[in-house]
C-alpha cells in the first residue's frame, strides 16, 4: 500500500509540470501579458520599460524556468496586479472555497444518496421517474442561472438570506454561528446541484445492480431484515459512489468560479476569475497549480479510501 | 414492511436537514447608524497604496478618500461642470518667460494620516516614486497605472519647503489637469511599513478625508473621517464608510434590495424599475464619458468621406438606445455636452435623420444596390462600455435601415484594449473600420488630443485612426499653449466645432453614471465628474 502511495505522489511531479507549461502558454497565447498590466493608452516607451520591469522581456522558457526555480521553493511570486504574494492570497482563499466545496458535497451527497436510493430501490414507479427527473434537471441546470433564482427568492423577495459575501466582516471574521452560516447557505445550495445529480443517477444505478444480484436473493432467502439486507447494498455501493463523490469534490474545488462570484465568496474561484480577467500571471499559475493539485491528491484520497473500504481492491 | 419503511423515514429525516437549515428564521442584521456600504463595480478593493488601479473608479474611491492631489476637481456642484481647484497646493502659476516651468505653493500645516507633514520633500518622494526607477520608492505597478495620464512631465525641483517647481517636456497648458491624478502619500509611513508599497496599503496615510481601518482583499475596505482634514468643508459627516466589490451588475442589484449595502454602483438597466418600484432611489448627472464609435481613417477605409460619417451620424435612433438604458442617458450631440464650455457652436446637428442620411450616402455613391460595408471592433462588456452587445445591435439596425452594413467582430475586454492600442493600420484588427471604447472626457488631453494630434498615431499613442489634419494640429496646438482658462476653454471649443463638424466619431450617447440608493442615504452631491465627494453623505435613522 505504501510503495502504491509513493508511487501515485511520483505521477504528481509531471502532472504538475505539465499543468504549468500547459498554462504558461495557454496565457501567453492569449496576449501580451504587459497589456493587462499597462493603461490602455499607455506609451512605447512606458510599454517597453514596464515590460523590463516585469521581467517580460526574457525568452519565454526563460521566464518559465525562473518561475518554476522559485516555485519549488514555495515562492509563487507576487501578483503584477497588486503586488501582494501569490501564495499569501492563495492561503487567504483556499480554506473558503474548502468550507463551500465541502459543504456543497455534503448537501449533495446526502440528497443524492437518498434520492438515488429511493430511485434504485423503486425502479420504473412513480419515484424512480421524480428523483430521476431531479437528477437529471440537477446536471443540467447552469449553476449561474440557479444562484440567481435562488437569490432572487431568498435575498430579495424573502429576505431571509443574504444575497452575497462571507458576513459582515469578510472571511477573516467567520465563526459558526447563525449570522455566518447563512451566507453559506445559498452558494452552498446552488453548487451543490450538479454533484446531487451525479450522486442520484450513479446511486440510483449502482443500488438497482446490486439489489439484481444473486447475493441480494441469498440474504433474503436466509431471512435477513429488509433493513440488514440494506446495509449489505449500501456496503457494496459505497466504492463507487465514494469514488464519484471525491472526483465532485475535486471538480466542486476548482469549478466554482461562477458560483464564487455569483455569490462574492471570497475563494479560489473568484481568484481565479480576477486573475483570468486582469492577466495576472503569477496569480493564475498559482491558483491553477494549487487546484491541480487538489485534484490528484483527493483522487488518491479516494482510491485509499475505496481500498479500505473493500479489500476486493487491494487485492485486485 | 416496518423496516422498509423506517429505512424511508430515517432517509428523509437526513435529506430534509438542508431544507430545514434553509427555513430558518433569519436574524435581522443590526446596522451601525451612519455606515454607509457600498457596492462597487470593482473584482477588488482598488490598490489603496496612493496610484489606485481600477480606473477612476479606483480614484472614485478609495483613492481620493484617503488621498488628496496637488489640485482637486471641485465636486461640490451637480449643476455646473467642475473645474480645478486649490488641493494640496495652494496656488500654481506659470512661467511667463519659461512657459515650461510651473511654481506650486504648497499648502502649509497640512498632515498626513500618520502624522507627518506634509511638504516639499513629500512631493519629490512621490513624483520619484513614478518617474524615477533608481528611487527605492519607485514602483513599476504605479507607473503603470498613472504616468500615462501625465504626458507633459519632465521634472520636479524643491525650491523650499513649500514651494516645488515642475517642469514640463514642451509648454503644456494641460498641465493642472494632469496633475490632478498624482495622489500623494506620506514618505514616513512608507518607511514605516518596511519600504513595501504592498504593505504600505495596508496601512496606508494619505491627507484625505478618510482613513482606512480594515482592508481585506476581495472582500471589503472600511474607513473612518479624517476629523483633522486640512479642508474643514471635506470633514465627513458619516460614521464609517465600508466598500464591497460586486463585479456582477445581478449581485449587486440583489445586494441592494435585500438591504445588504446602501447604494451601488451603476445598476443594471433592467433593473431600474425594481430597484425604484423597491423604494429605492437612483441618482444620475451627466458626466465627462461619452460611448462613441473611433472611426479608423485608413487608406479604404469608408469613413474616409465625410458623408458616409454624417450619415452614420444622423441614421442613429439615440432616445431608442437610451430607452434601452433605463433611461439613463443623455443624447450625444458631440464629443462633449452641450453645457460643457469645450462645447463651442458646431453646424452639424446629430439628429436622426433617416432620410438625410440616404441622401448623403446616395451622394456618395452608396445605394441599395451598393451598400457601405462596415466592419467594427466591439465587446461583449467592459468598463464603461454600458451595454456594447445590445446597444450595437440596435445601432446595426438603424445603419441597415440607410445603406450602411454593419458586421461586428466581438472580441474580449481586454483584447479589445489591445487591438485599439495596435491601431487601424495593424494586422491584428484585421481590416476592421473602428472601434467601439466609450472615453473619458475628463480633462483636455483625454478629450481630444490623444485620439487627433498626428503625432500620436498608433503605437505612439492611441490614434487609433490614424486621423491627420494639419489644421486640426493648429487648433490642437493652439489649445495646449492656452495658458489662460478662458483662452483655454475657447481654443479647446474650437477643436470641438471642427471635430462634430467633419463628424470625426460616430456619437451615441453620453453616460449620465446611474448609482442606485437607499432613501436613508441623504446629502449627496452627483457632480459632473467621474470622481464623487462622500463627504456631505449623511444616513437617516
Amino acid at each position: 500500500m505504501l510503495s502504491y502511495i509513493l508511487r501515485r505522489l511520483l505521477y504528481t511531479i509531471p502532472i504538475a509540470l505539465g499543468v504549468t507549461i500547459f498554462v504558461f502558454a495557454l496565457i501567453h497565447l492569449s496576449g501580451d501579458p504587459i497589456n493587462a498590466v499597462v493603461a490602455p493608452d499607455a506609451t512605447a516607451e512606458t510599454v517597453e520599460k514596464l515590460r523590463k520591469d516585469y521581467g517580460f522581456d526574457k525568452p519565454l522558457p526563460l521566464q518559465y524556468l525562473l518561475w518554476l526555480s522559485k516555485a519549488v521553493q514555495g515562492d509563487f511570486g507576487q501578483s503584477i496586479v497588486n503586488s501582494r504574494p501569490v501564495l499569501g492570497t492563495l492561503l487567504q482563499a483556499v480554506p473558503n472555497t474548502l468550507m463551500l466545496a465541502t459543504c456543497a458535497t455534503f448537501i449533495g451527497f446526502a440528497l443524492g444518496a437518498f434520492l438515488g436510493g429511493l430511485a434504485g430501490y423503486y425502479q420504473g414507479s412513480i419515484v424512480d421517474k421524480l428523483a430521476t427527473g431531479f437528477g437529471i434537471a440537477g446536471v443540467s441546470v447552469p449553476h449561474y442561472w440557479l444562484g440567481m433564482v435562488l437569490v432572487i427568492i431568498f435575498a430579495v423577495e424573502l429576505q431571509m438570506l443574504p444575497a452575497t459575501g462571507m458576513g459582515p466582516g469578510g472571511s477573516s471574521s467567520w465563526r459558526w454561528d447563525w449570522l455566518h452560516i447563512k451566507h453559506l447557505i445559498l452558494p452552498a445550495v446552488t453548487l451543490s446541484v450538479i454533484p446531487c445529480g451525479i450522486i442520484t443517477r450513479t446511486v440510483r444505478a449502482t443500488v438497482a445492480e446490486i439489489l439484481s444480484q444473486e447475493f441480494v436473493q441469498a440474504l433474503r432467502a436466509k431471512g435477513l431484515m429488509h433493513g440488514q439486507v440494506m446495509r449489505h447494498v449500501i456496503r457494496n455501493s459505497a466504492p463507487t459512489v465514494l469514488a464519484v463523490m471525491g472526483l465532485q469534490l475535486g471538480y466542486l474545488l476548482g469549478g466554482s468560479i461562477l458560483v464564487e462570484t455569483v455569490f462574492n465568496w471570497p475563494g479560489t474561484g473568484y481568484l481565479l476569475n480576477d486573475a483570468i480577467f486582469r492577466r495576472d500571471i503569477p496569480m493564475l499559475q498559482g491558483t491553477i497549480l494549487l487546484l491541480a493539485m487538489f485534484f490528484v491528491v483527493l483522487n488518491l484520497l479516494v482510491d485509499i479510501l475505496q481500498t479500505w473500504i473493500d479489500p476486493r481492491m487491494r487485492r485486485s | 414492511m416496518s423496516s422498509r419503511i423506517r429505512w424511508l423515514g430515517q432517509s428523509i429525516a437526513s435529506g430534509l436537514f438542508a431544507a430545514l437549515v434553509t427555513a430558518a428564521p433569519a436574524i435581522p442584521q443590526a446596522q451601525a447608524q451612519g455606515n454607509l456600504r457600498i457596492g462597487m463595480t470593482a473584482n477588488d478593493v482598488p490598490m489603496t497604496w496612493g496610484q489606485p488601479d481600477n480606473g477612476f473608479e479606483g480614484y472614485r474611491t478609495p483613492g481620493l478618500m484617503l488621498y488628496d492631489a496637488l489640485i482637486n476637481f471641485d465636486l461640490t456642484s451637480a449643476e455646473k461642470p467642475s473645474g480645478l481647484i486649490p488641493g494640496l497646493a495652494e496656488s500654481w502659476e506659470v512661467s511667463k518667460t519659461e512657459p515650461t516651468k510651473w511654481t506650486f505653493k504648497l499648502r502649509k500645516g497640512v498632515t498626513f494620516h500618520d502624522g507627518s507633514d506634509f511638504n516639499a520633500d513629500a512631493v519629490l518622494f512621490n513624483m520619484e516614486r513614478l518617474f524615477n526607477d533608481k528611487s527605492p520608492q519607485y514602483s513599476a505597478r504605479m507607473v503603470s497605472l498613472t504616468n500615462f495620464r501625465l504626458p507633459a512631465y519632465k521634472s520636479v525641483k524643491k525650491i523650499d519647503d513649500y514651494t516645488v517647481e515642475f517642469e514640463t517636456k514642451a509648454a503644456d497648458a494641460f498641465w493642472p489637469f494632469q496633475i490632478c491624478y498624482v495622489l500623494l502619500a506620506s514618505p514616513k509611513q512608507w518607511e514605516a511599513t518596511g519600504k513595501d508599497w504592498a504593505k504600505f496599503a495596508d496601512k496606508p496615510a494619505g491627507t484625505g478625508p478618510w482613513k482606512l481601518t480594515a482592508l481585506k482583499a476581495r472582500e471589503l475596505a472600511e474607513f473612518v473621517p479624517n476629523k483633522e482634514h486640512w479642508d474643514k468643508a471635506r470633514i465627513p459627516k458619516l460614521d464609517k464608510i465600508t466598500l464591497i466589490p460586486m463585479p456582477d451588475p445581478s449581485a449587486r442589484t440583489a445586494a441592494l434590495l435585500s438591504g445588504q449595502v446602501d447604494w451601488i454602483e451603476a445598476p443594471s438597466p433592467d433593473a431600474m424599475k425594481k430597484i425604484k418600484s423597491s423604494g429605492f432611489e437612483i441618482v444620475s448627472n451627466i458626466y465627462p464619458h461619452i460611448w462613441s464609435w473611433h472611426l479608423s481613417r485608413v487608406d479604404g477605409s469608408p469613413w474616409n468621406d465625410i458623408r458616409v460619417r454624417k450619415a452614420a451620424n444622423l441614421a442613429i435612433d439615440r432616445k431608442g438606445i437610451i430607452e434601452l438604458l433605463g433611461g439613463y442617458g443623455v443624447e450625444a450631440s458631440g464629443h462633449v455636452v452641450k453645457a460643457d464650455p469645450w462645447y463651442g457652436a458646431p453646424t452639424f446637428d446629430l439628429k436622426t435623420d433617416i432620410e438625410a442620411a440616404k441622401k448623403l450616402l446616395a451622394d456618395a455613391g452608396y445605394g441599395a444596390s451598393k451598400p457601405v460595408k462596415i466592419k467594427m471592433l466591439i465587446s461583449a462588456s467592459g468598463s464603461g462600455q454600458m451595454l456594447p452587445l445590445q446597444m450595437n445591435e440596435y445601432i446595426q439596425q438603424n445603419l441597415k435601415a440607410v445603406g450602411i452594413e454593419v458586421e461586428y467582430e466581438v472580441v474580449e475586454w481586454q483584447a479589445l484594449l489591445d487591438l485599439w492600442r495596435a491601431g487601424g493600420k495593424s494586422p491584428q484588427i484585421k481590416g476592421a473600420h473602428g472601434v467601439n471604447i466609450s472615453y473619458t472626457t475628463q480633462d483636455p488631453y483625454s478629450s481630444f488630443h490623444r485620439f487627433l494630434r498626428s503625432d500620436l498615431h498608433a503605437p505612439a499613442g492611441v490614434n487609433f485612426g490614424f486621423y491627420n489634419d494639419p489644421e486640426m494640429d493648429k487648433l490642437l496646438a493652439a489649445a495646449q499653449t492656452a495658458f489662460d482658462a478662458k483662452e483655454l476653454n475657447s481654443a479647446l471649443a474650437k477643436v470641438h466645432t471642427k471635430m462634430v463638424d467633419d463628424a470625426l466619431f460616430v456619437w451615441v450617447v453620453h453616460d449620465v453614471a446611474p448609482r442606485a440608493m437607499s432613501k436613508k442615504v441623504k446629502g449627496f452631491v452627483q457632480s459632473r465628474n467621474w470622481f464623487q465627494s462622500l463627504s456631505s453623505v449623511s444616513m437617516d435613522k
